[in-house]
């Protein structure tokens, strides 16, 4: 019935705000500029403010169905091969060692479903990349995960306004709601706020290639 | 072709307290998904092949919708409100309700002025109680609660008409989902009681839920 002390009460996921790395060009400064205000509308203004930002990212991306499951099988891909590997390379034991198997079988499942569904809409499954995550132990493993998991909600939630097919909606949303879940499990591992913030900010495509751009082999 | 919320059904409230099969669930997520490519989220139409949307009751179209959310998220802000109240928890675990009470209270303040963007009349404060016998009870309850939440924001999103409402609505969804996973560990259940495919609930399914606790 006792839960591990919440450490801090961030507005926003440092994380996620740490997301921009080199900001090289006008496209990614726009990119920033929308990151950072989509968390600072989301985490204090309300919803609805984070309209606007939405929209911009709307604008920025585009790209049919099958584009946007092909970017959530990428990071699908990242996911389930991080939590694959993890079985053995997380050191984890117990309550937590049941977790990483779980998760493991969670994303495993995602990427069937996003491959099936892209073949039933006439696509192709983009290619499995390779990965390498540079991270050692329990701690590190943890660490990676809540990032990875909070950028998961976050692209989820900025892609899917843009899909046009109402089932494909649906089951984006049945996704994004079990990768919440497994950002909250993951970050009380961490002694971290489950929720951090009363609302998800949303992530673009660009945004969200350039978080993972590190673990690509 | 099926219909998102054809997977919820009137099963979905004991199926989102139990602990799902993973194969059933892939299973009807790629039947959700179906061969139909061509139905678009225009503005304009309801979602609903009779034409009537599901929350006409609360309003037309998107808000409908969000009075819906926002009937639901006042009934968890003062369940939450309740709850620090009543003098059942402290330390770590009263910090995690006053946390989510604030969050369920933001969601109130946005949902409201969404609604008012869009030029419609916010949902009135449902007048409610809780019955808050125990700590286990009450956390069975706020688990219960947050889980539904989750599932109801999920039965919607594909009616909504705005990109706009859709991205505001899933940026609380996904919160709901963190809420209803924190309280399924506290509770010692499975954080994805639906297993890999979070299950919808539909608007009938959730009032029926809520119902008991609302007052006059």
């Amino acid at each position: 019935m006792s839960t591990k002390p919440m450490t801090n009460e961030q507005l926003t996921n440092p994380e996620l705000a740490a997301v921009h790395v080199d900001d090289d060009s006008a496209d990614l400064s726009r990119s920033d500029v929308l990151l950072k205000g989509a968390l600072a509308a989301g985490a204090v203004y309300g919803t609805l403010a984070v309209g606007p930002f939405v929209r911009k990212a709307l604008a920025m991306s585009g790209g049919s169905d099958v584009d946007i499951l092909n970017f959530a099988l990428t990071l699908e891909y990242l996911e389930s091969t991080f939590y694959a590997e993890a079985k053995s390379r997380a050191k984890a034991s117990g309550e937590l060692k049941s977790l990483v198997d779980m998760l493991a079988k969670d994303e495993q499942q995602h990427v069937e479903a996003l491959e099936g569904t892209i073949k039933k809409l006439g696509g192709k499954p983009v290619a499995k990349p390779k990965f390498d995550f540079p991270y050692s132990g329990t701690s590190g493993f943890l660490k990676l995960a809540q990032t990875f998991e909070d950028t998961g909600v976050s692209a989820y939630n900025g892609a899917a306004p843009m899909i046009k097919s109402k089932e494909v909606l649906g089951a984006a949303g049945s996704i994004v709601q079990v990768e919440a879940r497994h950002a909250a499990a993951i970050r009380l591992q961490n002694s971290e706020e489950p929720a951090p913030a009363a609302f998800d900010p949303p992530l673009d495509e660009k945004q969200v290639l350039k978080a993972v751009e590190p673990f690509l082999a | 072709m099926a219909d998102i919320k054809q997977l919820a059904g009137p099963q979905s409230r004991r199926k989102f307290l139990a602990v799902g099969g993973g194969s059933t669930a892939l299973a009807a997520f790629l039947a959700a998904c179906g061969s139909d490519s061509s139905s678009t989220t225009t503005t304009g139409t309801t979602s609903m092949s009779g034409g009537k949307s599901e929350t006409a009751e609360f309003g037309k179209g998107d808000v409908g919708i969000l009075n819906y959310a926002l009937t639901l998220e006042y009934l968890e802000t003062a369940f939450y409100a309740e709850v620090v109240k009543s003098g059942l928890f402290k330390g770590a675990d009263l910090a995690t309700i006053r946390k989510f009470g604030s969050e369920e209270a933001e969601h109130v303040q946005a949902l409201t002025q969404a609604v008012k963007s869009l030029g419609g009349k916010p949902a009135p404060e449902p007048k409610a109680e809780f019955p808050l016998k125990d700590a286990k009870s009450v956390l069975e309850l706020a688990g219960t609660v947050e889980n539904l939440g989750a599932a109801a924001y999920l039965g919607q999103a594909p009616n909504i008409e705005s990109s706009e409402v859709l991205a505001s609505a899933l940026a609380i969804h996904s919160v709901e989902g963190r809420h209803a996973a924190a309280l399924n560990t506290l509770l010692g259940e499975s954080i994805t009681p639906d297993g890999a495919f979070a299950v919808p609930a539909d608007v009938a399914t959730v009032l029926k839920s809520v119902e008991p606790f609302i007052v006059g």
